[in-house]
């Protein structure tokens, strides 16, 4: 047994981490949120240079032909640093997508741009406060409204989910910079990763042809960006476990250092604990993804709920360790919960995710 | 990152599957649960022809009872035994506390002459620590050890050790110098149990149980030859062995999450599986990710150790987890159960009684070994390097900490 990842992969780590932590400051992520730009387009000129969008791409397509498992040291860091790019968009979500459903003529095509980062992509499933598909795909042309779309007013690229004149649903490629394509900004909780409104008047679109039903392409996606998502996840975690601890060391409240009373103590006790299991789950989740286990959709579900879990917990017993400071605009604190909001709901949240993962545990 | 054996590992784990599967008793064959005297017999026989056929303590030196082998064999060893009813955890204090203490302090004499039948469980080691105003604060110990030419006399009290009346010999933690502070003034020795001077006497347990006792010294006289380590010394050998029983323990802690899954599988309300019932769901999927992360994280330690690492502070976790969940489980499942829970006879309660003897026997996993709040103190102190909070026994010598109406 070797659970645990490799020299390399932790040599990437330690690389990405020490370039995001001088290229994505909180004030550039603060430039993003405050500002009217939709993403950080010099850093994620960085990211594109380092060829990270390119990391699960096979070499064939243009890519680096890598395993997940460097995808997720990676993500770690992204999380860490709240990168405000569109990777999870376009490199979780859209490329994988592709991966998952496109077939291999229309993966040779699409890859390449996506591995190079000329395009920007991303997937448009959600259309309003439930999960039906009205959007209708009619002669190779979509109409219809999809709502809270994942750097939608950037993306050049839309994976969109319709149905057909038969009720059938399928996923479609969409260029987004078609003139029958009107976006629009939506106010969100967590504008470092923002979303935005796409409404689909006769776009012309390219169904995704590969042999994989479009429903069980998505339960892959899913899986797949379940376990990305996780170690964004952890690498918040972590960051809001520093936070708290460097304040409440630095401050004194009662002749002493309030890190010194046990009550903060064992809040933190308590973050690191969710913390650490959230990470050895998304650690299996890594596993079954790169190996492509039988166990990836239990060890997903498992790593997504204990991630969403655990940013929830350590990034608002953060807020609450700063004391009055954590509530404000100034404070990074806000910075992370909301990240944690926003990552939890892309996907499902936990009540869905919780009810896969009893699925998945009582027919194991 | 994998999870495949080496060659040579897997060439081993093959070699005791086979052995165990001639030799351990399957888990279909397993009789019901065994009365306190019962389990110690079975437990002993079981070690001993376990050494017999040379897998006692694989990861010990074999001129001292063990195989010679690595951390990691013993690891496999644990993982494939887990598949019978053995009782193959019985003697872990003694085996996985004592056994470091005796290795790294005692003379070459004493190690061959005491290790190799502790390795077969031919003689039983109990861990004497704790005292009736020593618990979470381990060091507050008062037992005295007073020199007397080569001997030490020993007087005073330990309290929660575990298995001491079936104990041949034990380690202690005593007090030889009460005039300075508190951490430099302990010395650590062994101890013949069926010696004059110490008395024995189990401790009636809240859920009718005796597993722990107390320990009584009178003028107990032992060699300085019995001492392990630097008179002054005890701390420092105290924290090698609590680090040791870190990788001892470590993923034998029980969460009773196997056992939750089990009953949530069989049991219906109004013919519908009570797997359907939201709450259930809600519960099932909390304890399993807790469940999950916990062995997961033990894995990881695992691999840390296998490249020659120590198990670290964050080996606390799975304690601090799996205890109470382990008792909220039970507590969760005698709810499921309605009237038919409150029945204890393992004739009729759901796996022989499982939940009633661990609802009322979990409390005490959550303050054996280190309470859920020291689990956490360790965490925020030596994992996370938070400060220590004040105490009224700095700079003090021992016999002037304040003790408030605790008897010195």
């Amino acid at each position: 047994m070797n659970f645990d990842f490799s020299e390399d992969q932790k040599n990437i780590q330690e690389q990405a981490r020490s370039m995001l932590a001088k290229e994505c400051s909180s004030a550039s992520v603060r430039h993003i949120i405050d500002g009217d730009q939709y993403f950080d387009a010099a850093l994620w000129q960085q990211v594109v240079a380092l060829g990270w969008p390119a990391i699960t791409i096979a070499e064939k397509h243009g890519g680096l032909g890598l395993s997940y498992l460097e995808l997720c040291v990676i993500a770690t860091e992204l999380g860490r640093s709240l990168a405000p790019i569109p990777f999870i968009a376009s490199v979780y979500l859209g490329t994988e997508l592709i991966k998952a459903a496109a077939s291999p003529a229309q993966q040779q095509e699409w890859l390449p741009a996506l591995a190079s980062g000329d395009i920007i992509s991303t997937v448009a499933i959600s259309e309003g406060k439930t999960n039906h598909v009205d959007c209708l795909v009619s002669d190779n042309q979509l109409s219809g409204r999809k709502s809270a779309v994942l750097h939608g007013m950037i993306a050049n690229t839309a994976i969109v989910s319709a149905k057909n004149e038969n009720g059938e649903l399928g996923l479609y490629f969409a260029e987004l910079s078609d003139s029958s394509v009107s976006r629009a900004p939506q106010d969100s909780l967590d504008p470092s990763l923002p979303r935005a409104e796409l409404i689909f008047d006769k776009t012309p679109v390219i169904q995704l042809a590969g042999q994989t039903p479009a429903a069980s392409a998505l339960h892959t996606l899913f899986d797949r960006a379940a376990v990305l998502l996780a170690f964004e996840q952890v690498g918040g975690c972590e960051a809001v476990i520093d936070m708290a601890k460097a304040y409440t060391t630095d401050r004194y409240a009662f002749g002493r250092q309030v890190a010194s009373f046990q009550a903060i103590k064992h809040k933190l006790a308590d973050m690191f604990v969710a913390k650490e299991l959230a990470k050895s789950n998304a650690y299996y989740g890594a596993w079954a993804l790169a190996a492509d286990a039988p166990e990836l959709p239990l060890a997903a579900a498992t790593a997504r709920v204990s991630a969403i879990d655990a940013y929830y917990l350590c990034s608002k017993e953060n807020i609450q360790a700063h004391g009055g400071m954590g509530f404000t605009w100034e404070f990074d604190c806000h910075l992370y919960y909301r990240r944690a909001q926003n990552l939890s709901t892309l996907l499902g949240g936990n009540p869905y995710w919780k009810g896969l993962l009893v699925d998945r545990l009582l027919a194991a | 990152m994998d999870f495949k054996d080496s060659a040579e590992q897997s060439a081993f784990r093959a070699e005791i599957r086979d052995w165990l599967s001639k030799n351990a008793t399957p888990k279909s064959a397993a009789g019901g649960r065994k009365d306190q005297s019962e389990a110690y017999q079975d437990a002993k026989i079981w070690y001993k022809k376990v050494a017999d056929a040379g897998y006692a303590c694989l990861n010990w030196p074999k001129q001292y009872g063990g195989a010679g082998l690595s951390d990691i064999h013993k690891v496999i060893w644990s993982q494939e035994v887990a598949n019978y009813a053995e009782p193959d955890g019985y003697f872990v204090i003694g085996i996985g506390n004592c056994g470091p203490a005796i290795m790294h302090f005692a003379t070459e004499e004493q190690k061959k002459t005491l290790l190799p039948p502790m390795a077969s469980a031919e003689t039983v080691w109990c861990q004497m620590f704790s005292e009736p105003s020593a618990g979470s604060d381990v060091a507050g110990l008062r037992t005295s050890a007073v020199a007397d030419g080569d001997n030490w006399i020993i007087n005073g009290q330990k309290i929660w050790t575990s298995g001491a009346q079936h104990s041949d010999y034990g380690v202690i933690l005593c007090r030889t110098d009460p005039t300075i502070s508190k951490y430099r003034g302990m010395t650590m020795f062994f101890i013949d149990m069926n010696q004059a001077g110490v008395e024995v006497k189990p401790i009636k347990q809240m859920d009718g149980g005796a597993h722990f006792n107390e320990v009584f010294f009178n003028n107990a006289v032992i060699p300085d030859a019995y001492r392990l380590g630097e008179v002054g010394g005890g701390w420092g050998a105290a924290l090698l062995v609590l680090m040791n029983e870190r990788l001892a323990i470590a993923g034998v802690q029980p969460d009773g999450f196997p056992e939750f899954l089990k009953l949530v599988k069989t049991l219906h309300i109004d013919g519908e599986p009570i797997s359907a019932n939201p709450a259930v769901r809600e519960h099932l999927a909390e304890w399993y990710y807790k469940h999950a992360g916990i062995k997961a994280s033990t894995n990881r330690m695992l691999t840390a150790v296998a490249k020659g690492g120590m198990p670290g502070a964050e080996a606390a976790l799975g304690k601090l987890v799996g205890a109470v969940m382990n008792q909220d489980i039970a507590n969760y499942a005698i709810q499921l159960m309605g009237d038919a829970a409150a029945i204890c006879d393992p004739a009729f309660a759901e796996q022989q009684a499982h939940f009633q003897k661990t609802v009322l026997f979990s409390p005490g996993i959550r303050l054996a070994g280190g309470t859920d709040e020291v689990m956490r103190n360790v965490i925020a102190e030596q994992v996370l390097g938070l400060p220590q909070e004040p105490r009224a026994d700095k700079g003090l010598a021992f016999n002037e900490i304040p003790s408030g109406n605790q008897s010195r």
